[in-house]
C-alpha cells in the first residue's frame, strides 16, 4: 500500500528528472557536434536560469499559494553577490568551475538571507497586500543595488553606497592592479563570463531535488495545507509563519543561485534588468505551466523563451500575445463552466460521487 | 433503534460544576472561569463558566446566535478573550495562539467544513499527524532514514484513524470530491490525528439523516472510549445531544442559562423558554 | 523656501496620486480586487487626450472629456470581459488576470503609438509667482489640487446621497445581501469601473501635464504608487485615498529633495511596507476580521 503511494508520486518526480537529463544529453550532443548556431548557444545558460526561477517561484505561488511579484529581486541579489564573489576570488582560485560553484552558493545564501528578512514582515500579510509588498521590495532591492559601487584590489573588497548619486568609481581609490566590479547604475562591468551550460543543468537538477522532495514530505504538506485552508492548518497545530518562511526562503535561495549563474554569463549587467517586468515574465511561465506543476514550469519556460527567438518576426507582438494568453488561461482555468468541461477531459485522482456540502 | 448508552453518574466538584464520577480523582480537562469577549459594545460571550471531566461527553446548546461557536473560537484562541481564564488540564492558556493550543491538546472541527480540498483524504489526516511524527525540512529534502521511518508510521497511523469511520479505502480520493457526510467525518479524523485530550465538534451532525446521526452517535462514544478523551459538541439535533451528552450547558445571548444532565435540561423551564419563547398567557 | 517649493510640488503630485487612488479604492472596496490595469488606463487616457489635442487640434477641456469617454468605455469593457467571469475565482487568479490586462494595454499602446515618447502639451500653462518671485507655483499644480478636491467632494456626495452611490456602498459591504435587496450588482460594479476609469483619464491628463513625456509605460509606476497611497490611507475609504495620496506625494517630494532622487521610489515603498505592518488597515481604514 505504501509502496504504491510513494511509487506514484515518485514516478512523476522520476520522469521529471529523466526528462531534464535526456534534454541535457541531447543538447550536449548537438553542441559537441557543432550543430547549434551562435544565438542558440547563447540561450542555453539563460534558459537554465529561467527554469530555476520558474520552479522556485512555483514553490511560492503554486505550492504556498502566495503571489510574489518581487522574485526578480532575489535573482538580482544572487547575481550581484555572485559576481562580486567570483571577481574577487579571480586571483585566489584559478579554477573557473570552482569559482562558479562558490559564487552560486554565495548568491543563494545572500538571497536566502534577504528572503528571510523580507519574509518576516511580508508573510504576515495576505493576498493582494502581500503581492504589493513583494513588488515594493523588488523595486527597493533594484534601487539599492544601483547605488552600489564595488571594487577589489590587493587590499581586499571596497564597497561604496552611493545614496546621493554624487560618487563615482574613482572614489573607490583602488590600488594599482585593482579592478572595478560594479559601477553604480551601470551595474557590473567587465565580468569574467564563467557560467556554463553544465552548471545550469546541475543547478536545475538540484532545484528539482529540493522542490520535489520538499513537496512530497511533511514540510510540503504543511505548506499546501496553509495554501488550501490557513485557518484549518492553524487548528491542527501548524506554525503558519514558520512554514511560510521555509517555502519563501527556499524559493529565494534558488532564485539567488539562478541569479548568480545568470550574472556570470554576461560581461555587463545592470540592476535595471531585474525589474518588475522580469518578475512578471517568470510569473507568466509559472502560471502557464500550471500552478503547482513543476514539470509544467520547465516546459512553459523553455517554450516561451525559445518561441519568440524562433519567431523573430513576431517580436513586437510577443508581449502582447503573452498578455492575451495569460488572460485566456486564467479565464479558462477559473471560470466554473469551463472548469467542469476541462475536468472531464483531464485524468486525475479517483473522484467519488458528485455531492458536495 | 437507538442503543441506550450508559452515561456515567455525574457528581459535583468544588466549583459546583458537575463531571462524571469516574473522572473525579483527576484534574478536569477544561475549566473556564468568567470567560468573556466583547466585539465593540456587544458582549458576545459573558461570564462563561464550565468544567469538563477528562472523559466526559459534554454538550453546548442554545438558540442560533447564542455564542456557541464563539466559545469554541475562544477555546482555540481564534479570538483572545476579553476577560476570564481558560485552564486546560490545569494549565492556564492565556496568551497562547491557535496552533499552540492544538499542541497543548485541543482539536476542533468547523461549522462550515474546512478541509484541504486539493489534497487527498490520507494527506488531510497526515497533516493532522504533523506534530506526531515530526522530522525537519532538511531531513525531508535529503530523504534521510528518519524521513522513511516517519512517513511509513504516518501512513499506517492515518489508515488506522480512517478505519474508525471505515474510510480507509477512500485514502487516495481528493478530499474535495467526497460526499458531504464523508467530509464531516474526515474532519473529525483529522482532528483526532492531532492527539488531543479535548475534542471540540461544531455541529457534527449538520446535514445528516437519522441513520447517519445514529452512526455518528455510536462513533463519538466509541472515540471517547478508545482514546479516553473528552468531547464537547455544539449541536442542534436534540436526539444526539440528549442521547450521548453527559453534561449539557445551555447558552443564550452569550450567557449560560442552565447546566446539568440531559434530564435536568429537558425539564428546565428557562431552557424551554429560550428555545420556544414565552408561554402565551391565557 | 526650498521646503515650501518641495511641499507645493508634493501636494500637487499627491493630488494626482489621490485622484488615481480614488479609482483604485472604489474598485477594491466593491469588487474586492486590485485592478492592476488601472495605471495603464491612465496611460491610455493620456494618449487619447494627446491625440485629440494634437491631431485634432481640440481645446484641452474637450480633449480631456473625449479621453474620459474612451476610458470609461474601456473600463467597462475590461471589467465585463476579464474580471466579471472570475468573480467567484480565487483572488490569485483575478490578480494575475489584472496583470495580464495591464500588459495587454501597455503593449497595445506600444504597437499603436510606438515607443517614442510623445511631447504632451500641458492642459494649462503659466506659473503663479508668490513671495515676490521666490516661489513659483504652476497653474497646472493649482488646477490639479482644485480638481482633486472637487472630485473628492463630488464622490463623497455621490456615494452618500445618490441611489447608485448607496448601491455601491451596499455592494461593498455584502454583495449577496445587496442582490437580495434588488440591487443589480453587475451594473453597480460596471458603474464603479466606469467612474474609476473616467477619473483615470483626468489623472492621465494632469500627470502628463506635469511630466510632459508620454510613453506606454507612463502609467505603470504612478499606478503602483497610487495603490500604495490608497492602502496607506485605508483601502475602501474615499477620504483615505485623498489623505494617502497627498501624504505620499509630499513624502516623495521631500525624499527627492532632501535625501536622494535615486532612492525616492524606495522611500515611498518603504512607507507602504511600514504602514502595512504597523496598521494593516491604513490610516483611515477599518480592519475586518475573518469569520471562522
Amino acid at each position: 500500500m505504501k509502496i504504491k503511494n510513494v511509487a506514484r508520486s515518485a514516478r512523476t518526480d522520476m520522469f521529471t528528472y529523466l526528462g531534464v537529463v535526456a534534454a541535457f544529453i541531447i543538447i550536449s550532443l548537438l553542441r559537441g557536434g557543432g550543430m547549434l548556431n551562435r544565438s542558440q548557444l547563447g540561450m542555453l545558460v539563460p534558459i537554465c536560469c529561467y527554469i530555476v526561477m520558474a520552479v522556485s517561484l512555483n514553490l511560492t505561488v503554486g505550492i504556498l499559494g502566495e503571489l510574489s511579484l518581487g522574485h526578480a529581486g532575489f535573482m538580482s541579489v544572487g547575481a550581484f553577490t555572485g559576481i562580486i564573489t567570483a571577481m574577487s576570488l579571480a586571483n585566489v582560485i584559478p579554477s573557473a568551475p570552482v569559482r562558479l560553484a562558490i559564487a552560486i552558493v554565495v548568491g543563494a545564501v545572500f538571497a536566502a538571507i534577504v528572503g528571510f528578512l523580507v519574509g518576516i514582515p511580508v508573510l504576515r500579510l495576505r493576498g493582494d497586500y502581500l503581492a504589493i509588498v513583494t513588488l515594493a521590495f523588488g523595486e527597493i532591492l533594484k534601487e539599492l543595488i544601483t547605488c552600489l559601487i564595488v571594487g577589489a584590489d590587493s587590499k581586499g573588497l571596497h564597497i561604496i553606497f552611493n545614496v546621493t548619486g554624487s560618487k563615482t568609481a574613482n572614489d573607490l581609490k583602488l590600488l594599482e592592479g585593482g579592478r572595478i566590479i560594479i559601477k553604480g547604475a551601470q551595474g557590473a562591468t567587465g565580468t569574467q563570463t564563467i557560467a556554463t551550460f553544465t552548471a545550469g543543468f546541475i543547478l536545475i537538477m538540484i532545484t528539482l531535488l529540493v522542490v520535489q522532495n520538499m513537496v512530497r514530505s511533511r514540510t510540503g504538506r504543511a505548506v499546501m495545507a496553509i495554501r488550501d485552508n490557513r485557518i484549518a492548518a492553524e487548528s491542527v497545530g501548524i506554525n503558519i509563519t514558520k512554514y511560510k518562511l521555509i517555502a519563501f526562503v527556499t524559493s529565494a535561495a534558488m532564485a539567488g543561485a539562478a541569479g548568480a549563474l545568470f550574472g556570470l554569463n554576461y560581461s555587463n549587467l545592470a540592476a535595471a534588468k531585474f525589474d518588475f517586468n522580469t518578475s512578471i515574465l517568470v510569473l507568466v511561465f509559472v502560471v502557464l505551466g500550471g500552478l503547482g506543476n513543476i514539470w509544467g514550469s520547465i516546459i512553459a519556460t523553455v517554450v516561451l523563451y525559445i518561441l519568440p527567438e524562433a519567431l523573430r518576426s513576431f517580436a513586437t507582438y510577443r508581449m502582447l500575445i503573452y498578455a492575451i494568453v495569460l488572460i485566456l488561461v486564467m479565464l479558462a482555468t477559473n471560470n466554473a463552466q469551463l472548469k467542469t468541461l476541462l475536468g472531464k477531459l483531464v485524468p486525475g485522482r479517483k473522484k467519488e460521487g458528485e455531492e458536495n456540502g | 433503534m437507538a442503543k441506550e448508552f450508559s452515561k456515567g453518574k455525574m457528581v459535583p466538584v468544588p466549583s459546583a460544576a458537575i463531571i462524571p464520577e469516574r473522572d473525579l480523582d483527576k484534574t478536569p480537562i477544561l475549566e473556564c472561569r468568567h470567560l468573556g469577549i466583547d466585539f465593540g459594545g456587544l458582549k458576545a460571550v459573558d461570564d462563561f463558566n464550565l468544567t469538563i471531566g477528562r472523559t466526559e461527553i459534554a454538550g453546548l446548546i442554545g438558540p442560533n446566535g447564542a455564542g456557541k461557536t464563539t466559545v469554541f473560537n475562544l477555546l482555540t484562541k481564534v479570538y483572545q478573550p476579553s476577560r476570564g481564564i481558560i485552564m486546560l488540564d490545569g494549565m492556564d492558556t492565556a496568551g497562547k495562539t491557535t496552533e499552540q493550543i492544538n499542541r497543548m491538546g485541543i482539536a476542533r472541527t468547523f461549522q462550515n467544513i474546512r478541509l484541504f480540498s486539493n489534497l487527498s483524504v490520507e494527506d488531510n489526516v497526515k497533516i493532522g499527524l504533523h506534530n506526531q511524527e515530526p522530522y525537519s525540512a532538511l531531513t525531508g529534502i535529503l530523504r534521510l532514514p528518519k524521513y522513511w521511518r516517519q512517513e511509513k508510521a504516518a501512513h499506517e497511523r492515518a489508515l488506522e484513524l480512517l478505519s474508525i469511520f471505515d474510510m480507509q479505502d477512500m485514502a487516495e480520493h481528493t478530499a474535495g470530491s467526497l460526499p458531504y457526510g464523508a467530509q464531516r467525518r474526515l474532519e473529525i479524523v483529522r482532528a483526532l490525528a492531532t492527539n488531543p485530550s479535548l475534542l471540540l465538534l461544531d455541529e457534527p451532525a449538520a446535514g445528516m439523516n437519522p441513520s447517519e446521526t445514529e452512526e455518528l452517535m455510536q462513533n463519538i462514544v466509541k472515540i471517547r472510549d478508545t482514546f479516553q478523551i473528552a468531547v464537547m459538541l455544539i449541536e442542534h439535533d436534540m436526539r444526539l445531544v440528549m442521547g450521548i451528552c453527559e453534561g449539557i450547558c445551555v447558552l443564550n445571548f452569550g450567557r449560560v442559562i442552565a447546566k446539568g444532565t440531559s434530564e435536568e435540561i429537558q425539564a428546565n423551564p428557562v431552557v424551554i423558554e429560550a428555545y420556544l419563547g414565552k408561554k402565551k398567557e391565557g | 523656501m526650498k521646503f515650501l517649493a518641495y511641499l507645493v510640488s508634493g501636494i500637487s503630485l499627491g493630488s494626482v496620486y489621490a485622484i488615481i487612488a480614488l479609482g483604485y479604492t472604489m474598485v477594491y472596496g466593491i469588487a474586492k480586487m486590485l485592478n492592476f490595469a488601472h495605471g495603464d488606463v491612465i496611460m491610455v487616457g493620456g494618449y487619447i487626450s494627446f491625440l485629440a489635442a494634437t491631431n485634432l487640434g481640440l481645446p484641452a477641456v474637450v480633449s480631456v472629456l473625449i479621453a474620459m469617454a474612451v476610458c470609461t468605455v474601456l473600463g467597462i469593457v475590461i471589467e465585463g470581459l476579464a474580471y466579471r467571469p472570475l468573480r467567484a475565482a480565487p483572488k490569485l487568479a483575478v490578480l494575475i488576470t489584472a496583470i495580464g490586462v495591464s500588459y495587454f494595454l501597455q503593449n497595445s499602446a506600444l504597437l499603436i503609438w510606438g515607443a517614442n515618447p510623445k511631447s504632451y502639451t500641458p492642459v494649462v500653462s503659466g506659473t503663479l509667482k508668490l513671495f515676490g518671485g521666490q516661489l513659483s507655483v504652476s497653474y497646472v499644480s493649482l488646477l490639479t489640487v482644485a480638481a482633486c478636491i472637487v472630485i473628492m467632494i463630488a464622490l463623497t456626495l455621490f456615494t452618500g446621497r445618490t441611489k447608485m452611490g448607496k448601491a455601491m456602498r451596499a455592494c461593498s459591504e455584502d454583495q449577496g445581501a445587496a442582490q437580495l435587496m434588488g440591487i443589480n450588482v453587475n451594473r453597480t460594479i460596471s458603474m464603479t469601473f466606469a467612474i474609476g476609469s473616467a477619473l483615470a483619464a483626468i489623472a492621465g491628463a494632469l500627470l502628463c501635464s506635469f511630466s510632459p513625456t508620454l510613453m506606454p509605460t507612463t502609467g505603470s509606476m504612478p499606478g503602483i504608487k497610487a495603490f500604495t497611497a490608497a492602502v496607506f490611507g485605508g483601502i475602501g475609504s474615499i477620504p483615505g485615498a485623498f489623505l494617502g495620496g497627498i501624504l505620499l506625494g509630499v513624502i516623495e517630494s521631500l525624499a527627492k529633495g532632501y535625501i536622494s532622487t535615486q532612492l525616492s521610489n524606495s522611500i515611498v515603498f518603504a512607507v507602504l511596507i511600514i504602514i502595512l505592518l504597523v496598521r494593516p488597515a491604513g490610516l483611515l481604514g477599518k480592519y475586518v476580521p475573518e469569520k471562522v
